[in-house]
């Protein structure tokens, strides 16, 4: 099962190498992490997706408390979130086929934010489904360049 | 305003922390420490290796409580700490280690001796810095002492660059600590004990599995109240020998892959598991599945994240060990066990099997272990490499107090007893130590002779001289078809093929270790028969000198019982086959 954990860090160097080092060593992969400051300069918070049975996140998240880097770990998966992830995707662009690629962009609520001889150039934030959609309907295109942030996650309301 | 170096606030510092003594080698990063040292009060020992150093500090540190200091230069002296600091880690031991790293401009660099080490160390360490400025090197130090020392202890890194060490910074110590995502949980559930308390006095057959926490916490004393008001026998772990006396009749030695017999089945036969301080090690627990099998479950343990790693427990209390026994043993009620206690002896008597050697002319490990212990009442203080003699160490001396018993039991170091006897005989003065070591042990850390022998430590040195890397054996002997590979140390290309017999015959390849003592200044004596064993070793112990015995020992002696690998506790192989 894959699960959104966030955890509320120290900002200092290496930190998120302790963290990263802590997935390796139980033979983790990481599927998506995003890392920024957060209101208070010296707390930055990491979101974090990883693959595994709740028991295995268990100790986790028992293992992670233990650096002592770490201020709070919080397991969104059960929480109702909001979560959000960004993609620049670069795609192949003729003058016929234009119009119909900045059609997509635009139901999909995204951005054009370049445009060459050849290229288009799409921003789109949303959830990961969403970014994977929109990723879909470009491929036929041609996507020449694609990156995808990790994804963050807040829970809703009082929280 | 009054300006120190970061040299001399390193040293203003450790005086703060009370600390008296550094077990460190000197190198170009450290040496602005060296000079302040040069007139300073701490007592410095000289290891003649980093490693050494750092199982001094970690012998140092189990032996007497203290937080053990080890310094080293950068690169190459920094990853000879690697070894000590897992075995720390592994065995929770409080540590701190100060390395000197490359100036700041050069870090990155691969520069001369330069190695990332608290990268290297970050899995090994409980926490570890790297210091970037001078003004945070007290509050550093202040951090690093009290993460060593409470919570779940461990080993603490502190890398300092060389140019840090001689900027200039006004010295505070601070008072207080701010580490906000540091919070251990010493208190214990109130609800959770009284479950347990319930469990417990509910419980027919229940038994203590007492690990290396309760000698850490200092709980020994109510271990021996819990076990003895309410009639519970107590089974210790590897390193949890000593915390209870075994001189005591509810005491069942120890548990696991070569625990007593009456351990291993009564842990089987318990409907009531009482684990304290230990942490369901696989070398503990055997085949997982049966281990405790009709047994409820309690699990006191101060670190949240043992409580349900290996084994799902019933009741967890997360704690201080001492807190919690303190408030459990005011609600257990006083309760008769006799036909429990009835049946743990007919088990005992099992255990007498496993250890009737066959008769053979060379010297028995269990009589020379006896002899100790005979002669030293179970007070000395024992340290342990790895391997056979590692468990015979455990098997046939009986324990009467914490802190006397100092093994690496979670990493399994061979080459760490003989340096951590340094540190427990300069910790420990005026008491007995002895450093049991097999031959091929002893020749990981054997240059710490020399330490020994400049600082004039009265060490009882004995080697357990089979000739073999006899662990390994053993286990080639039983699960590999006796395909003696690259164990036996005498071992040279013109060997005849298939020889299993290392023997006054071979070609000299281990070293005369008596000879070796003596090169270093040190007495020392070989011993072969058994009338000898007892006047050597009363010699020893009586001589204000280091000594070393070489006891040349039966070379194929194996450690019985014996639960194989992955099987169930129940299940042990209680002597050699015919
Ligand atoms: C540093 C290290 N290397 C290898 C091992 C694997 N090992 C475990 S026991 C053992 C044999 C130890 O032989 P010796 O010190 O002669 O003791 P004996 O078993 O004969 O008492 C070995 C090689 C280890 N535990 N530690």
């Amino acid at each position: 099962m894959k699960h959104t954990v966030s955890v509320l860090v120290a900002n200092e160097a290496g930190v998120l190498a302790r963290i990263a080092s802590l997935f390796s060593r139980r033979g983790f992969n990481i599927e998506s992490l995003s890392v920024g400051k957060t209101d208070n300069d010296e707390i930055s918070r990491i979101t974090l997706v990883v693959e595994g049975s709740d028991r295995v996140l268990e100790q986790l998240t028992k293992q992670l408390n233990k650096l002592i880097v770490v201020h709070k770990i919080s397991d969104l998966t059960k929480e109702s979130v909001v979560s959000r992830g960004l993609a620049l995707i670069k795609v192949k662009a003729t003058a016929t086929t234009r119009s119909e690629i900045m059609q997509i962009v635009d139901i999909f609520r995204g951005k054009i934010v370049d445009v060459a001889s050849d290229s288009i150039m799409v921003e789109i934030t949303g959830n990961e489904d969403k970014i994977t959609a929109i990723e879909e309907l470009l491929r036929p295109f041609g996507i020449k360049e694609l990156v995808r942030t990790g994804k963050i996650a807040m829970a809703r309301g009082k929280k | 305003m009054t300006l120190l170096t970061g040299a001399q606030i390193f040293v203003e510092s450790l005086y703060k922390e009370g600390v008296e003594i550094i077990f460190g080698y000197p190198g170009g990063k450290v040496i602005p420490i060296y000079d302040v040292l040069y007139d300073s009060k701490f007592k410095h020992i000289m290891p003649h290796h980093e490693q050494g150093g750092i199982h001094a500090a970690d012998g140092y540190a189990r032996s007497t409580g203290k937080v053990g200091v080890c310094l080293t230069t950068s690169g190459p002296g920094a990853t000879n700490l690697v070894t000590g600091l897992a075995t720390a880690y592994m065995d929770s031991v409080p540590i701190v280690a100060f390395t000197g790293q490359v100036p700041r401009a050069m870090l990155g660099t691969d520069a001369f001796q330069e190695a990332d080490i608290t990268g290297i160390t970050t899995p090994i360490t409980k926490h570890n810095y790297l210091v970037q400025d001078v003004k945070d090197l007290s509050r550093i130090i202040k951090e690093a002492f009290h993460i060593a020392k409470t919570g779940r202890p461990g080993p603490v890194l502190i890398d300092i660059p060389k140019d840090v060490l001689q900027e200039e910074a006004e010295f505070v110590y601070p008072n207080k600590i701010n580490l906000p995502g540091y919070k251990p949980n010493y208190e214990g559930h109130e609800l959770q004990i009284k479950e347990a308390a319930k469990a417990i006095n509910e419980s027919k057959n229940p038994v203590i599995y007492s690990g290396g926490g309760v000698i850490i916490s200092e709980a020994s004393d109510e271990l021996r109240e819990l076990a003895k008001k309410a009639n519970i026998p107590v089974t210790t772990t590897l390193t949890g020998l000593g915390a209870f006396n075994e001189r005591d009749e509810l005491s069942l030695g120890m548990l696991g892959m070569h625990g007593t017999t009456e351990a291993n089945l009564a842990i089987s036969n318990a409907d009531l598991l009482i684990a304290i301080g230990s942490r369901f090690d696989d070398r503990v627990t055997g085949k997982l599945d049966t281990f405790a099998k009709d047994a409820k479950i309690i699990h006191i343990d101060i670190d949240p994240a043992e409580v349900g790693k290996r084994k799902l427990v019933d009741i967890p209390i997360v704690g201080d060990v001492k807190r919690i026994l303190t408030i459990l043993n005011k609600v257990v009620e006083e309760k008769d066990r006799s036909e429990w206690l009835a049946l743990i002896d007919n088990w005992r008597k099992l255990d007498e099997v496993s250890q009737v050697r066959k008769d053979k002319k060379k010297l028995s490990p269990k009589e020379i272990i006896e002899a100790i212990d005979e002669l030293t009442q179970g007070e000395a203080l024992i340290t342990t490499e790895v391997g056979q003699h590692q468990m015979w160490a455990a098997q046939f001396y009986k324990y009467t107090k914490p802190r006397s018993f100092m093994t690496s039991g979670g990493l399994g170091t061979m080459g760490y007893g003989f340096p951590a006897a340094v540190g427990v005989q300069v910790g420990n003065k005026d008491s007995v130590v002895f450093a049991l070591a097999g031959d091929g042990s002893f020749q990981m850390n054997v240059q710490e002779l020399a330490t020994v022998a400049k600082n004039k430590l009265p060490l009882n040195i004995v080697i357990f001289n089979n000739g073999y890397l006899g662990m390994v054996r053993q286990w080639q002997e039983m699960f590999y078809d006796r395909r003696y590979s690259s164990v036996c140390l005498k071992m040279q290309e013109s060997c005849p093929p298939g020889c299993s017999s290392p023997g006054d015959h071979c070609p000299v390849t281990t070293p005369d270790f008596v000879k070796l003592a003596e090169a270093y200044g040190i007495k020392a004596k070989r011993i072969t028969k058994a009338e000898e064993i007892r006047p050597a070793l009363e010699e020893a112990i009586n001589s204000p000198h280091p000594y070393l015995l070489d006891f040349i020992i039966e070379e194929e002696e194996n450690v019985f019982p014996m639960v194989p690998p992955g099987g169930s506790l129940d299940n042990m192989v209680l002597k050699e086959e015919a």
